[in-house]
């Protein structure tokens, strides 16, 4: 159960990351944050933060505490270090960037 | 770049700091530079200016003791203090403070949901809470109430309401502020206070009567620096088991007046949620005869056009909740009253759903005209998804909402009132040399709070002249803005911390007694000033000279 809530903590602040989607039920057609990242990569990355292999805890870490763009920084009390750290090996795993060997 | 509390000695400042860990631990005490980036403003208008707003430290308790501790440690050191829930109040300062060098008060962490009743329609939470926290407790319990979420999700319950914050489902609980019942306080002395039936101990009914007996302090709080609030009461919603919307038009610009008489009638009798006003004619704005008779307000003109063109002047978007044979009947009512007072009116039914709408029906694709209804706000249902009008798209690639702020008036909650205030904003916008078409002939009011109208005209930057002078430049057309409003009876309801002086300065009835008279009060409660200093105008005799220094 505790292991769930961490899960649904990281995919949140992942969701946030990607600055503008809709955690809950929102508007299902439009992924807006996903979007963004389409129109700013043009291709040269992957829209999808899932399917990242670059972002490793310490370019998260930058993201969350600075923020970029319209997304704001989130404070220590929101998402801590361990947060982080769980959101760098969520994407480690949904990019397959560990059984590859890239960091 | 650690920055003190004003007056504050370093030795002093580094006591208190041992002082709040003790408190909170030394892992909720936050005062590098990286940490403290996330409690600026990221949408500051003074990003970087030496009066930017930011904290000398934060602290994160997890308890009510804690804050109690934290409040006396401040009065010990004579620290201000700036407290926060989620800190997501964008547009509205965020997180940072009304007094550079406060210490931050981060509530976050307190985000327990401590009861959610859906037979007696409450929820009691702490501040940490996020409408999207709350919605999901209800909906894992499958409990048969709603939340009134404002548009972004993340933001609390407490700190919006606090701000005097706004909702979309029926008039009652649109009112945020409104709809709470029963506070818990941490006053300035560190005292734990109840309001309402939650002063006597033994009461069963602290979210059911919010007055308790004699003078109630709750007005103290909201918008206010009276104490650091750490549990209140909402009044929630019950699920409607039916949602139904539906059109109205109306043909010329003067038939906003019976249009508006129809729907406040309406609304006050309980029998439709948030009527959402709008002009069909906005499709003509790209027009440039449209456009000259809209900016010279010539009505005969503009109606003359809009008659050619086939289009309606106005339109508002009704809808309802209940049962289908309720929203039914409630909405034939509607077409019947509107069709009496306003010849010509047309009439198109919307959607009628059952509830919970589903993940398409929220997205609203199915309806049968074009809508701006964000649909998520009208079913409760907590979202981000409006987030991305700061950020990328493709109509705007290359840049994003850097300075993201909005100025809201209090209109008279008429058809009168409204094409009054569009010249008058229009009028003050050119006077000022406002760059954008906003405010203008088609600028219709937001109905948040049931019994009265507001209507924006003192919008950001966005996307224009980010540069720091070009955000200087605008803050202070903006402040010029309060100004004239205040000379035509327009006054704001909220601000951000760099304009809430300015805010504060309309209400000067009677050489501004309301101001006196609450800061005679903040002085007797809060006698070193310590709680948020400045907010809303009201500064506390410690930090009176600060007043209007963000002017400068």
């Amino acid at each position: 159960m505790r292991a769930l809530a961490k899960l649904l903590r990281a995919s949140i602040a992942l969701a946030l990351l990607q600055c503008g989607v809709a955690p809950a039920q929102q508007a299902a057609s439009v992924d807006r944050g996903t979007d963004a990242l389409r129109i700013k990569y043009q291709g040269s990355l992957p829209a999808l933060l899932e399917q990242r292999t670059d972002l490793n805890a310490d370019a998260i870490r930058t993201f969350v505490r600075r923020g970029t763009w319209s997304m704001p920084p989130f404070r220590p009390t929101e998402v801590t270090e361990s947060d982080i750290q769980d959101i760098a090996a969520y994407l480690r795993q949904s990019s397959g960037a560990a059984s590859r060997g890239a960091r | 770049m650690a920055i003190l509390p004003p007056g504050v000695s370093a030795e002093s400042f580094a006591s208190a700091i041992r002082e709040f860990q003790d408190a909170v631990g030394r892992d909720w005490v936050f005062t590098s530079d990286d940490d403290l980036y996330s409690y600026r403003d990221h949408f500051s208008y003074i990003k970087d200016q030496p009066n930017e707003l930011i904290p000398s430290a934060a602290v994160g308790p997890d308890s009510t003791e804690q804050v109690q501790a934290i409040v006396r440690t401040a009065n010990k050191y004579k620290i201000p203090l700036y407290a926060i829930s989620t800190g997501k109040n964008f547009a509205y300062g965020g997180p940072s403070p009304n007094v550079r060098g406060s210490v931050t008060v981060d509530l976050k962490r307190m985000n327990r949901i401590l009861a959610c009743d859906d037979k007696r329609n409450f929820a009691v939470v702490e501040p940490g809470v996020s409408y999207i926290d709350l919605y999901r407790h209800i909906q894992e319990r499958g409990l048969n109430v709603w939340v009134d979420t404002p548009d972004p999700g993340w933001g609390s319950l407490i700190g919006n309401a606090m701000d005097h914050g706004i909702g979309y489902t029926m008039g009652y609980y649109r009112d945020h502020f409104g709809a709470h019942c029963g506070m818990e306080v941490v006053l300035p002395n560190g005292e734990l206070l109840r309001t309402g039936m939650g002063a006597m101990p033994t009461s069963q009914s602290w979210q059911e009567y919010r007055h308790g007996y004699g003078p109630d302090p709750v007005g103290l709080f909201g918008q206010g620096n009276f104490g650091i609030v750490t549990k209140m009461g909402f009044r929630l919603m019950p699920a409607p088991e039916h949602w139904r919307n539906g059109l109205v038009t109306v043909p010329k610009r003067q038939d906003l007046i019976p249009l508006i008489e129809a729907v406040n009638y309406l609304c006050d009798l309980s029998m439709c949620g948030e009527p959402w006003y709008g002009s069909p004619l906005m499709a003509l704005m790209g027009n440039t005869e449209f456009r000259d008779a809209a900016v010279g307000f010539n009505e005969s003109a503009m109606d003359a056009q809009a008659a050619s063109a086939g289009l309606h002047s106005w339109q508002v978007e009704l809808q309802f909740y209940g049962s289908e044979r309720t929203t039914l009947a409630n909405w034939e009512y509607a077409q019947e009253l509107v069709a009496r007072k306003v010849p010509g009116a047309r009439f198109t039914n919307g959607e009628s759903l059952k509830t919970p709408l589903t993940r398409e029906q929220i997205a609203n694709t199915t309806g049968p005209y074009p809508t701006n209804m964000r649909r998520n706000i009208t079913q409760g249902v907590p979202g981000l998804g409006i987030w991305y009008m700061t950020g990328r798209t493709e109509q705007n690639p290359n840049a994003w909402n850097e300075t993201h702020i909005g100025l809201f008036s209090l209109v008279a909650r008429s058809g009168e009132g409204v094409l009054q205030a569009q010249k008058d904003f229009a009028a003050v916008a050119r006077k000022l040399d406002m760059p954008s078409l906003f405010p203008n002939a088609l600028q219709t009011p937001v109905n948040w709070y049931q019994f009265a109208f507001l209507m924006g005209n003192g919008f950001g930057l966005g996307r224009g002249d980010t540069s720091p002078q070009g955000k200087l430049a605008a803050t202070a057309k903006l402040r010029e803005v309060l100004r004239e409003n205040a000379k035509l009876g327009y006054g704001d309801y909220r601000a951000p911390p760099i304009l809430q002086d300015d805010v504060a300065d309309q209400y000067s009835f009677n050489d501004f007694v309301l101001r006196r008279f609450t800061e005679q009060l903040k002085d007797a409660i809060d006698p070193n000033g310590i709680i948020s200093p400045g907010r809303a105008g009201v500064w506390p005799a410690a930090f009176r000279s600060m007043r209007g220094g963000m002017r400068s």
